[in-house]
């Protein structure tokens, strides 16, 4: 070799020396579960879409939305947001505003008209779903993306159950969600109007291979209140669905809700939108046991209706109630003090709770009815093979969220049927049954490493001011606009699963990460590594974990 | 409605790299193809201070010369573990001759590449704070009295690390080494002595002197990039945390110089002439015990009531140093502050 003056070696060297066998723990880069995800009952996979979001790309990540949920922009209105309770951020500063980022990309998909093509071959299996809520509509969807041929037959003239016939307008504006629905049903769904008595009768009919009831709770629960005969009483459900179809009943100028659940806070917000004076939510226990969410009570609260505590109503008069005072004993259960008051109110509306019409699985057998819900498996089958049922029919909470949920579920339960003849009626040898049945690691907060991330606090939505709801239907909440979407998508910590910052990269002190290229993160150079950990401790979000070298 | 202009990314600028940053905001660790001055095979302990650091600070110096750069290296650990004969881990040009004159050797390398026309070619000087502020000071000192063309790195880990952890000049108060051990009265290293070697520099009014830490790399790559575009003397000085020395976590040696600037024991600051220009000021406070507790040269500390007054000490010596260099602002960092940046640090 040709060396300059004075030069006797050759250019050195290190890589000689292979100090990855010093190691006794090796870093292992992970993917774990965020909170957010492992909250959803719709099973979406919340990090994901934010994080394509994060570079302006909101077609593919309304694209990751719609492998689990096909209403993002009605999610992005009514849902309760389990997501946001659960995130990370929430503790560092608040939470990240996951909703209002669903609901930029729902609206944004509506108004770019963007469409999920069905690209499965056509399965030749037919499917009637009985019910167009939210969750037979996410399982007629996500049957046809399957390849299945799809009829959904519900009562109501118009597809949207409880979304169209339970929840206002001012929360969930009709143009959206019969955009969404839309772009469902043209994906080739039948949509029938009927109502199903014998569902038995109604698959031999229509030769159809299996069956998802979804038909919802759409009948108040009655209290008994002795009443004299002129008192007006009516239930929430049918104040909201007539107001629905444009047609409310007179309330008065005093309404008492009694109940003290979501639809009582719709029903009062209704009846102050319909021109009563005075709302007065009556409720037998206290605020922090109200099944309500915060949100909805504080809204109407800001809306001016008064809320009474430990109350019961004992009698209803024309023009006035009598309320009883109640006190809470030593198990939190409302007990009576025979303290009484009386409330003027013209109208009562009573918001006890909702059940199921199940008359429709009258004569099938091996149906299991109990607490006048349908028992299912884990896979939502009921004991009848073929039959399967979700949504509020079913033991679960009752919200939009849960319903779209078991949709998606039920879904993949039935094509396991349909195509692998799955019978024991629990979904257990579905494909995914393995992976939904393991223990999910979830990134919990004392992985992250903070120190990386800036101090940001969430966008608020602006929101009509309240004098101006009280006076129409017009959406209360608003939207984000595109630049406020994207800061808000921005503030993601990425629990658990790598956004490529080069910090494990850039802090290893023997240069043993490969950096891999874009999209493509990093490998650990084994050769090198010296396990020392600190590219584990610096990870922002907990992505790597250090694991014992085998002896 | 209070909306922030998008500005914001995940990590801000708080981390090496990001998907979101344009090329020019990333840093230079970040790059696939960066220097890797100082590559692996060499032979620290995991998790070595040192090493990161000059890695930290040599990419940079590459990147801010073009590549066109030589480095002498002081003996110390860093020499020591990167070329024990014949391997060489060092992928720039670079020598090495005696323990105390690595800065005359550097002017010496400066004089040369002004002699050949050379002035293109960069010298940097780098030893540990043994050969820069005990061994070699006269050498440095000199370096600075005639303002040589030279950059002087100390990677400063508070002890003679490579012989054994003994008491250095840089060695902090109450500190364990093996020759000021955890025994008798006042266990461990004495208060009141050391040398504070960048308040020193500054005395000679050299073009530009300054502090950091290898948990801020951006601050750090920085001021290496900063110190190029004078020329002259500069000086800077690197915490860089020993595991086996201090007797911590080797995965937390960033976490402790972190800790080291964020409770002020450890003012990080630039100045030009003699004059401070500007401090990276505290994001978040913490006190002296979290950093004090996580090494076991402090451990005495933990034991006994004369250790709680010793923190408390160690502790003023940190207030100290916040009204002295004024590391915390005023007002409270609440929600919508920006993240520290490099291009919007304050110059006066």
């Amino acid at each position: 070799m040709d060396r300059p003056f004075a030069i006797t070696l050759n250019p050195g060297s290190s890589l000689a020396n292979k100090t990855g066998s010093w190691r006794t723990e090796r870093p292992v880069y992970v993917d774990l579960l965020p909170p957010c995800n492992h909250a959803c009952p719709a099973g979406e996979n919340i990090q994901q879409w934010l994080y394509r979001a994060e570079d302006g790309g909101y077609e593919s990540a309304w694209r990751q939305i719609m492998a689990d949920n096909p209403l993002p922009a009605v999610m992005g209105r009514v849902c309760y947001r389990p997501c946001e309770t659960a995130c990370n951020r929430g503790q560092l500063d608040e939470a990240v505003g996951i909703n209002s980022v669903e609901r930029f990309l729902g609206d944004e998909a509506i108004k770019r008209g963007w469409t999920v093509p069905v690209t499965a071959a056509d399965s030749g299996k037919k499917v009637l779903v009985v019910g167009a809520g939210p969750s037979g509509l996410s399982a007629a969807y996500h049957l046809r993306l399957l390849g299945h041929r799809v009829t959904v037959r519900d009562q109501a003239p118009q597809p949207g159950g409880m979304m169209r016939y339970g929840i206002p307008a001012y929360r969930l504006p009709r143009p959206v969600l019969d955009a969404e629905i839309g772009r469902i049903l043209a994906m080739g769904i039948t949509f029938e109007q009927g109502k199903v008595t014998d569902i038995e009768k109604a698959m031999a009919d229509g030769g159809f291979d299996a069956a998802f009831l979804a038909v919802g709770a759409q009948h108040g629960r009655r209290a008994y209140i002795p009443a004299g005969d002129s008192a007006k009483i009516l239930d929430a459900v049918t104040l909201l669905h007539e107001t629905a179809d444009g047609d409310p009943p007179q309330l008065g100028r005093r309404v008492a809700v009694y109940g003290g659940g979501n639809t009582a806070m719709d029903a009062a917000r209704t009846a102050r939108r319909l021109g009563a004076t005075d709302a007065v939510v009556v409720y037998r226990r206290t605020r922090d046991r109200m099944p309500a969410h915060d949100v909805e009570v504080e809204e109407a609260a800001d809306e001016g209706v008064r809320m009474m505590w430990l109350s019961t109503i004992t009698r209803a008069d024309e023009g006035k109630l009598v309320i009883e005072k109640m006190r809470l004993d030593a198990t939190g259960f409302p007990q009576p003090t025979g303290e009484f008051t009386e409330l003027a109110a013209d109208t009562v509306v009573l918001a006890l709770g909702q059940e199921s019409e199940l008359s429709l699985l009258d004569v099938v057998p091996g149906i299991t009815i109990s607490d006048g819900v349908v028992q299912v498996g884990t896979g939502l089958m009921t004991g009848r093979p073929g039959i399967f049922a979700g949504g509020d029919m079913v033991p679960a909470e009752r919200t939009v969220t849960v319903g779209i949920g078991h949709g998606k579920k039920a879904a993949r339960s039935i094509d396991a049927f349909l195509r692998e003849g799955v019978q024991d009626g629990n979904g257990r040898t579905c494909a995914n049954a393995a992976t939904e049945l393991a223990e999910p690691r979830v990134a919990g907060f004392d992985r992250l490493n903070t120190w990386y991330y800036s101090d940001a606090p969430a966008t608020i939505r602006p929101q009509l001011d309240a004098a101006r709801r009280i006076s129409s239907f017009d959406e209360v909440t608003g939207g984000l606009d595109e630049s406020t979407a994207l800061f808000e998508a921005r503030r993601c910590l990425s629990c658990g699963n790598c956004f490529e910052c080069d910090n494990c990269y850039g802090v290893c002190p023997d240069n043993a990460v490969i950096k891999l290229g874009p999209g493509q993160r990093y490998q650990i150079d084994l050769d090198y590594c010296k396990g020392c950990g600190i590219c584990v401790a610096e990870c922002p979000c907990g992505a790597i974990d250090m694991i014992p070298e085998r002896t | 409605m209070p909306v922030q202009p998008v500005k914001f990314y995940q990590v801000g600028s708080f981390a090496v790299g990001n998907r979101l940053l344009t090329d020019d905001e990333r840093s230079v660790q970040s790059e696939s193809d960066r220097t890797n001055s100082l590559n692996c095979g060499h032979r620290a302990c995991q998790g070595c201070g040192e090493a990161l650091g000059a890695r930290y600070a040599l990419d940079a110096a590459m990147r801010a010369t073009s590549r066109q750069m030589v480095a002498v290296n002081s003996t110390g650990c860093l020499e020591v573990f990167s070329t024990p004969y014949p391997e060489t881990s060092w992928q720039i040009p670079w020598i090495h001759s005696l323990f105390g004159n690595a800065p005359a050797v550097a002017t010496g390398v400066a004089a040369a590449m002004r002699a050949k026309g050379r002035t293109d070619v960069r010298v940097v000087g780098q030893g540990g704070d043994g050969g820069t502020v005990d061994i070699g000071f006269a050498c440095l000192s000199g370096m600075f009295e005639r303002n040589d063309d030279v950059l002087f790195i100390c990677y400063d880990n508070e002890a003679y690390m490579n012989t054994g952890v003994q008491r250095s000049g840089a060695t902090p108060p109450a500190a364990r080494t093996a020759t000021t051990p955890a025994v008798g009265p006042q266990p461990g290293n004495s208060f009141g002595q050391g040398k504070n070697a960048p308040l020193i520099a500054m005395a000679h009014e050299i073009p530009y002197v300054a502090t950091a830490t290898v948990a801020g790399l951006r601050d750090l790559e920085y001021k290496v990039q900063r110190a190029m575009e004078f020329r002259g003397a500069r000086y800077l000085h690197i915490l860089v945390p020993c595991p086996l020395g201090w007797g911590s976590a080797p995965g937390d040696t960033i976490r402790i110089a972190r800790l080291a600037e964020q409770t002020g024991l450890f003012p990080v600051f630039e100045a030009e002439a003699g004059d401070v220009v500007s401090v990276s000021k505290i994001r978040r406070k913490a006190p002296v015990e979290d950093y004090l507790k996580l090494q076991n040269r402090y451990a005495h500390l933990f034991r006994t009531a004369d250790g709680a007054e010793t923190i408390a000490r160690l502790q003023r010596m940190a207030d100290r140093n916040i009204a002295r260099f004024g590391l915390l602002d005023p007002e409270p960092s609440g929600p919508g502050r920006a993240p520290v940046s490099t291009a919007s640090r304050e110059r006066s």
